[in-house]
């Protein structure tokens, strides 16, 4: 359909990829060990996948997110939905249901979620930052109603299983945000999806004008949204083997955010990847790793993680391509 | 070239390139001192790369520029004033909140004791306006002044600050006759003191009222310098198209429409406070011009009719089935199809391609779960990107990159590849260059006579003329005329435009 993914990656993937090579190299200057990996029952162990693993649930936000800024929207309310989903899925498990049936819950709550979120942005036309705060803060308190304020813990092997276990050597996290990502990009780019959403994101007015069902599209792309976040809080939950209302997920929806930014999407809607928003969820994670790997003192994480952001943003900037530009012409 | 006069401005060879494109290509061109020059060309000619190769907003990579025999090279638009050079923009760019005095003189405002010093600084500012027969209180914020006071201001300024050469860049185009008129003696008290002007225009009757020679431009290249004195409009036009035409507005040779039962027929549409009800039938390779003032309520009729807004009274048919309207989305599947007036906000999708920007009704219509495939829609924009003539170096291009005309053209192509059967547009040649005008009324006529039932919204009367079957006329938001057969003239049209309303005309 429209820049099929590999002429993307010819072109503009450049800055992303070389962001992670600097990143990683990075890791291993402070941490000479990082890129050792060693395979203990049919499994991989090493910091790298320690990266993947723990970037996993901020990388499959990042896909939900990635569409949903595409279309010059944002959604603030992931973490939140993670939170609901996350209670969803372990109160379930505490009451021992089966599987099958926590995670359609979890889903179809997180669908929920989203359509709440579209209905706002694409029906009653509320700006999406107003619109999905609404869920941001309100989210958490439907979280603690549905695990009536405990912590919910659960000893349900099926869960459990869908962040402990390994799947072609990869923890699960893994293989599902890969998989996601891959069945997300196929849906996109394979019908016209994909072109309607950047069509809707660059200019909704003229697409409407078009007979572009603009209405259905956002719905779509906040229900998608949900239903990422759905995912990322059943593995958040599966993780930690309970639900803790108040912290699961508790700002992802800003590394979300970034991890597409940083991917090269544009705030303003338009052109989008998904492959390139989950490289940038992994620059985020694979700098979280290393600042923890450095041994910084942990009250300058934070610091370090802005400055480098900051950074890589600054060279990512329109200003800073015209630089590059006039350097090269000169 | 006589010497009579001396040479104010002198380019020689001007280049400027692109990646990929020659934008100027070894242009000559001359400017004497007290004389208007106009610079004529189609949109994409080069025009207004020169203007910004000579004001130091782009370097240029070859040539020559001499300013009174000296050889310039602008670093910059500041530097370029300095030199003597000074130029306005359509779209004054000054402060608006500011007063009309304070824009004057901004960045070398008059001091005392290192303050501003405000009092002088309006007694100059009205000692400057005078001299431009302004009479206006100085301490009026900009923005409340009209379009012309302020284009007016722009040019005090920009010659107060330069005071050898004035461009105006398409200073009318949002002026009224009478405030032209205005700009046009201000433009003539400023030769006469021997400053030299460049006029950069669409409008050809301005540059037979105002210029001493014209300078035309096409595809980057000079075509030549005329004296006005001896020229006629079409040996100008033809230089800016480089082809023969006929006349200037043609009379389409009219098919008489057979009584074709219609494809749109609407009885008593309307919508409160936007539309007064009307009726209208469209037959089959008819053409209905819509004529009116602005504000007349021509494209409210348009979205009406497009299911932008809804009607709340009336009925509609098309191919005789009732229906209601509720969507672009509903319209377009009943084979509607709507070129707005606002190419830039309604209708380009400016970050996709031409090809996306082509194919976007199509896929629309076919839902996301059919999609095109690239080879498809890529053949489909190749298509109309041959049919219609429309200038880009390939598909993938961006289509904001594209020129106002071309961007019209590919909007009519994405209205087309859905095979439509009535097509609305919206003032399809404002603020496109004389050719592409031409070529875009070529176009409604082929399409008519392929037997496409159109609607055509224009400001232009002598277009409407040219290609319409029929004239609705508007005003205050009713359809209160449609003029038919020989009645379809400009004399006519503009008389029904401005007849007072009487009560129990409107039909």
């Amino acid at each position: 359909m429209t820049s099929t993914l590999p002429g993307r990656l010819s072109f503009g993937a450049l800055p992303q990829f070389a962001t992670l090579a600097a990143v990683l190299l990075a890791n291993w200057l402070v941490f000479p060990d990082f890129f050792d990996l060693r395979l203990q029952d049919g499994r991989l162990f090493g910091s790298v996948i320690d990266v993947l693993n723990r970037g996993a649930p901020v990388a499959i936000l990042a896909l939900g997110m990635t569409l949903v800024i595409a279309t010059k929207g944002v959604d603030l309310s992931v973490g939140a939905v993670m939170a609901i989903c996350g209670a969803v899925a372990a109160t379930m498990a505490a009451a021992d249901y089966s599987l099958v049936a926590i995670l359609a819950a979890a889903l179809a709550v997180g669908a929920l979620c989203g359509l709440w979120n579209g209905f706002l942005v694409a029906v009653l036309d509320i700006q999406p930052i107003i619109a999905t705060l609404i869920l941001m803060v309100t989210g958490r308190g439907i979280a603690q109603l549905v695990t009536e304020g405990q912590i919910v813990t659960f000893t349900h092997e099926g869960l459990i299983a869908v962040a402990g276990s390994s799947a072609l050597g990869l923890p699960m996290p893994v293989v599902i945000a890969l998989v996601l990502g891959l069945a997300l990009a196929a849906l996109v780019r394979l019908t016209a999806l994909g072109l309607l959403i950047e069509s809707i994101g660059v200019n909704r007015t003229a697409s409407t004008y078009a007979g572009v069902d603009s209405r259905s599209v956002l719905l779509a792309t906040y229900m998608i949204s949900g239903l990422t976040a759905a995912v990322a809080g059943v593995i958040a939950a599966s993780d930690i083997r309970g639900a803790d209302a108040n912290n699961a997920g508790l700002w992802l929806e800003l590394d979300a955010i970034l991890a597409v930014v940083v991917g090269g999407t544009s705030l303003f809607g338009g052109r989008f990847s998904i492959l390139l928003s989950l490289v940038g969820a992994l620059v985020i994670q694979a700098m979280n790793t290393g600042i923890l790997l450095s041994g910084y003192p942990p009250e300058l994480n934070l610091i370090v993680k802005a400055v480098v952001i900051a950074a890589i943003l600054v060279l990512q900037s329109p200003a800073a391509g015209r630089l590059f530009g006039f350097l090269r012409r000169s | 070239m006589d010497n009579a006069e001396p040479l104010l401005l002198s380019l020689r060879g001007l280049t400027k390139t692109f990646p990929g494109v020659t934008a100027l290509d070894g242009v000559d061109f001359d400017l004497r001192a007290g004389e208007v020059h106009a610079l004529l060309g189609e949109n994409g000619a080069g025009k207004s790369t020169l203007i910004k190769t000579l004001t130091g907003v782009y370097v240029r990579d070859g040539g020559s520029v001499h300013l009174q025999g000296t050889p310039i090279a602008p670093a910059d638009t500041a530097d370029a004033q300095r030199l003597g050079i000074g130029t306005v923009y359509q779209e004054v760019n000054l402060l608006p909140n500011l007063s009309v005095a304070e824009n004057l003189f901004l960045g070398r405002e008059p001091r005392r004791f290192g303050l501003r010093d405000a009092r002088r600084t309006e007694a100059m500012a009205r000692d400057l306006l005078v001299g431009y027969g302004l009479d206006i209180d100085v301490r009026r914020a900009l923005g409340d002044c009209s379009v012309a006071v302020q284009q007016i201001v722009a040019i005090a300024r920009a010659v107060d600050l330069s005071g050898k050469v004035l461009i105006l860049d398409e200073p009318t185009a949002s002026l009224d006759a009478g405030e032209v008129v205005t700009l046009f003696a201000i433009v003539r008290r400023l030769t006469a003191r021997g400053i030299g002007v460049i006029f950069v225009t669409h409008f050809l009757d301005q540059v037979f009222a105002l210029a001493d020679r014209a300078t035309v431009l096409r595809n980057g290249r000079l075509v030549g310098t005329r004296e006005i004195a001896g020229s006629n409009r079409l040996d100008i036009v033809k230089m800016m198209l480089g082809r023969e035409l006929e006349t200037e507005t043609m009379k389409r040779h009219r098919r008489q429409v057979v009584d074709a039962p219609p494809v749109v027929s609407a009885r008593g549409l309307g919508r409160r406070a936007y539309v007064q009800p009307f009726d209208l039938d469209i037959r089959p390779g008819e053409a209905i011009g819509v004529a009116g003032l602005l504000g007349s309520g021509r494209t409210e009729t348009a979205k009406l009719l497009f299911g932008i807004k809804q009607a709340d009274r009336g009925a509609l048919a098309v191919g005789g089935k009732p229906v209601r309207i509720s969507s672009p989305r509903a319209a377009a599947a009943l084979g509607f199809g709507f070129c707005p007036e606002d190419r830039k906000t309604e209708g380009i999708v400016g970050d996709l391609s031409v090809r996306e920007n082509i194919a976007l009704a199509l896929q629309a219509r076919r839902g996301w779960l059919r999609p095109l495939g690239r080879t498809e829609s890529r053949a489909l924009a190749d298509r109309f990107i041959r049919a219609l003539d429309i200038r880009t170096s390939d598909a993938e291009k961006p289509i904001r990159l594209l020129s106002g005309g071309n961007q019209q053209k590919a909007l009519l192509a994405r209205w087309l590849a859905t095979e439509p059967r009535f097509l609305i547009l919206d003032e399809p040649t404002r603020g496109i260059d004389v050719g592409a005008h031409a070529e875009i009324i070529r176009l409604i006529e082929r399409l008519c006579d392929d037997g496409l039932a159109l609607m055509v919204i224009s400001s232009e009367i002598e277009e409407i003329v040219a290609y319409a079957d029929r004239v609705v006329v508007l005003r205050d938001r009713s359809h209160v005329r449609t003029l038919e057969g020989e009645a379809v003239n400009v004399n006519d049209i503009v008389r029904a435009i401005a007849a007072e309303a009487v009560p129990g005309a409107a039909a």
